[in-house]
């Protein structure tokens, strides 16, 4: 084995593959250096001039689609009054009636989220119990907090488990459906 | 139909309908490959969602409450005709005027004309009601489309299809359900018994362990209590070649009693409390706390340790913490109102108490006058008493002191039994008349799925009339006979008796037809011909040809007449033509009553007569 003890190591890869894999298919030039195949030497510098000052480019940010927001939010006010209870002030009742107004909102919320999520523990250990994060851990699913210092694998207290949507399941719209509606107004005839 | 690659299994029930299908390409002998079709349907306005389940209920929108383009399904774009599913459902709650619900109730009511555009049954004027018959089409062309444009590579007309029944259903609702299916563009339909259906889930969901659960000798009881109906069946275990073989011997009447009676008459319960103490609640309210009573009821019957569970009626309008109105239900309330009031602990001897109908016409359906769920179970084991004597390997276990037929295996159907503590409590029941006599408690056939089941079995049935796997052994669950006059001089004052002329026995196999032997009518081309008809779940030993002069009350049941109308069709009008009576129980499990000339020109009996100046 003569490999130098620079190259990565085995674990130290598998986030470097899939680094390469989103990459890839995420963005069009890097895959287009990858189809080129692997380069040596860095392509030879164009004749022009290299800009003075590089720009760093934009991150670019996803614009989230309100309809989908808009959506979830007439489930909830459908199912749960989500919309009739956080507008409503509180001021002026007694516990026992915005207990009762709670149990409506418990009850539809947890409808909602059953029947259109599918939601289960990021970690499967009870809450309190030691874990260890081997390198190249997932750091999206697992926040660190506290003494965060030195290197995987890091061994800590899990204090939440943290939540995971495996599927979405939202309704269908129709083309002209008008999701800014999040509850009609009823007129009783 | 050529090569099926599915075979499908349609639950078309009263308040809700599903569809399962079985992979033939992937399932062999009892390992089966059985899904459950998501079915698209709206849920509000422009929103469609796939669901499990389609609620069996049709809203007739008015032309101005929603855009038509709020309407759209995936098969039909422009959103025309009425809705069926979820959004009817929760629309037609608040627009009750507007909503047809229980049309298979409807189907099988035999004072009403079922093709006659009737429902809903309180609409006003302008609204363009529909016929049971064309709701129940509504339905299964749902489910068809939705087959479709799932399955575009196996169009559904070409698949093999079973639609469920309730066991109870007359040759009338059979005929009626076959040409719902029919209308609804299903190629070729066979209708299989809900009971049925259920046994067969139950069967393949042991993958084969069921044959060591049950032994020859058995009798199954089917305890089925849907929505909105109960039904009850018995199936005998036998035994042919080393094989085991379910024969079902005996069918239930039709009761219109289910589970959503038992939320109703809660929600009932808690307004009078709630009306004590000064609160009225409106319709809109009444049936918030229907649902909540229902989430409540199933709370504290799953668990024995709650004492009382809350409800809340939310407000209608936006103010939720100050209009919302807070209650409870007990399980002191629960306990008198479901379990003993819709399951007591009764004798065996004990019968479904009957009031006299008010008036001769009932606009509204007839549902069942007693409640007591366990008292129409013991009326229907007494009057089964004798339902296996028949059956080979039976007789020697029928035994003249008792007085029920002794159930040995029970298998429960429908949601009501999600709750441990009511299938406990008919078990029990059961159990202690079995006491009674000296006999040994029946057990439970457990792992029955209680919302799919249904659809499940059919599929499975649609797979083994392939020739694969068990097959129930039943035939037609009644005899049949129309009334003739008998040859006695007339009393002045009194209707001339009638005898009873056995025009179809029991336990006709499917595909089989009957003569009836001796007996020739002249009927008048063109001018149709009324019989008086009867039905009879217990008479199993009457042939056809058979008269009976005298017959106990609860032996034959009278139905609505039935009528021969011979078609002018190659005769003149007003010519008498011979014709004989034949009985046929058709592949697609329905009954025909023919009259075939001699020269072979054939016409069927109608069941469903329309009712009279209609």
């Amino acid at each position: 084995m003569s490999t130098s003890n620079n190259l990565p190591s085995f674990w130290a890869r598998i986030p470097l593959a899939f680094g390469a894999f989103f990459k890839t298919l995420g963005d069009a030039e890097f895959a287009a250096r990858i189809q080129q195949g692997p380069t040596v030497a860095p392509p030879p510098a164009p004749v022009a001039p290299p800009p003075l000052a590089p720009v760093p480019a934009a991150a670019p940010l996803r614009e989230a689609t309100p309809d989908a927001a808009l959506q979830l939010l007439a489930l909830l006010q459908r199912e749960a009054r989500l919309i009739d209870f956080t507008q409503e002030s509180l001021a002026g009742y007694a516990d026992a009636d915005i207990g009762a107004a709670a149990r409506v909102v418990h009850e539809g919320c947890a409808k909602v989220l059953r029947e259109h999520f599918t939601i289960e523990p990021v970690r499967t250990e009870a809450e309190g119990s030691r874990v260890t994060l081997e390198e190249g851990f997932d750091a999206a699913a697992v926040r660190l907090t506290g003494n965060v210092v030195g290197k995987p694998p890091f061994k800590g207290a899990l204090s939440h488990r943290g939540w995971r949507a495996t599927s979405v399941r939202l309704p269908k719209l129709a083309e002209a459906h008008d999701a800014s509606i999040v509850a009609p107004a009823e007129v009783e005839l | 139909m050529s090569d099926p690659k599915y075979a499908i299994g349609i639950d078309l029930g009263t308040t809700h309908s599903a569809l399962s299908y079985v992979n033939l390409s992937g399932s062999d002998g009892e390992k089966t490959q059985q899904s459950v079709l998501a079915v698209p349907q709206l849920t509000g306005p422009g929103t469609v969602e796939d669901l499990p389940l389609l609620p069996s209920f049709l809203y007739l929108p008015h032309p101005d409450e929603m855009a038509a383009a709020e309407l759209a399904l995936p098969w039909n774009a422009s959103g025309a005709g009425p809705v069926a599913g979820e959004m009817a459902r929760s629309r037609g709650a608040t627009t009750p005027i507007r909503l047809v619900s229980s049309a298979k109730s409807w189907l099988c009511h035999p004072g009403v004309d079922r093709r006659a555009a009737i429902l809903p049954n309180d609409a006003p004027e302008e609204v363009t009601r529909v016929s049971p018959l064309e709701a129940s089409t509504r339905y299964l062309q749902h489910l068809r489309q939705a087959w479709d444009t799932a399955h575009p590579e196996a169009p559904f007309t070409q698949q093999a299809v079973t639609v469920t029944i309730p066991a109870s259903f007359d040759p009338g609702a059979r005929e009626l359900t076959a040409e719902a299916a029919r209308n609804a563009g299903y190629d070729a339909v066979t209708l299989l018994e809900e009971p049925q259906a259920a046994l067969y889930s139950w069967i393949q969901g042991s993958e084969g362990r069921w044959r060591k659960e049950v032994k020859p000798g058995d009798i199954i009881l089917v305890v089925d209590v849907g929505g909105g109906t109960s039904d009850f069946s018995l199936i005998a275990i036998t035994e042919r070649d080393g094989k085991l073989e379910p024969h079902r011997v005996a069918v239930g009447d039709h009761i219109l009693l289910g589970g959503d009676n038992m939320d109703l008459a809660l929600a009932h319960l808690v307004a009078r409390k709630l009306a004590e103490g000064g609160t009225k609640l409106d319709p809109w309210q009444l049936r918030a706390l229907t649902y909540g009573c229902r989430a409540a009821k199933e709370n504290l019957l799953a668990d024995a340790s709650a004492e009382s569970w809350p409800i809340v009626v939310p407000s209608r309008g936006s103010k939720l913490i100050g209009g919302s109105i807070r209650t409870e239900l007990t399980r002191a309330e629960v306990t008198t109102f479901i379990t003993d009031g819709f399951f007591p602990k009764v004798e065996a001897s004990s019968r479904p108490a009957v009031r006299a109908r008010a008036g001769l016409t009932q606009l509204g359906l007839p549902y069942a006058q007693d409640a007591a769920i366990t008292r129409h179970l013991a009326a229907f084991l007494g009057r089964q008493v004798g339902a296996t004597a028949d059956v080979p390997g039976f007789a020697e276990r029928q035994n003249a002191d008792h007085t029920f037929l002794h159930p040995s295996a029970v298998l429960f159907n429908g949601g009501v039994f999600k709750s441990a503590l009511l299938a406990t409590r008919v078990m029990d029941t059961i159990n202690d008349w079995l006491y009674m006599e000296g006999a040994e408690p029946a057990r439970m056939l457990g792992g029955a799925d209680l919302d799919l089941a249904v659809a499940r079995g059919a599929a499975y049935y649609s797979y083994v009339r392939r020739g694969e796997g068990v097959r129930i052994r039943g035939g037609t669950a009644r005899s049949y006979y129309v009334a003739v006059e008998s040859a006695m001089p007339a009393i002045p004052g009194m209707d001339p008796p009638i005898q009873a002329l056995c025009v179809a026995p029991f336990g006709m196999e499917e595909g089989s037809e009957l003569e009836l032997p001796g007996q020739e009518f002249g009927l008048v081309v063109g001018e149709p011909v009324h019989f008086r008809f009867f039905g009879s779940s217990t008479r199993r030993q009457d042939v056809i040809g058979d008269v009976l002069d005298f017959w106990g009350p609860e032996e034959l049941i009278e139905m609505n007449e039935i009528q021969a109308t011979l078609s002018p069709e190659g005769r003149q009008a007003g010519d008498v033509v011979q014709v004989r009576l034949h009985a046929r129980a058709t592949e697609a499990g329905t009954l025909e009553l023919l009259a075939v000339a001699s020269d072979g020109q054939r016409w069927k009996v109608e069941f469903d007569v329309r009712a009279e100046g209609q």
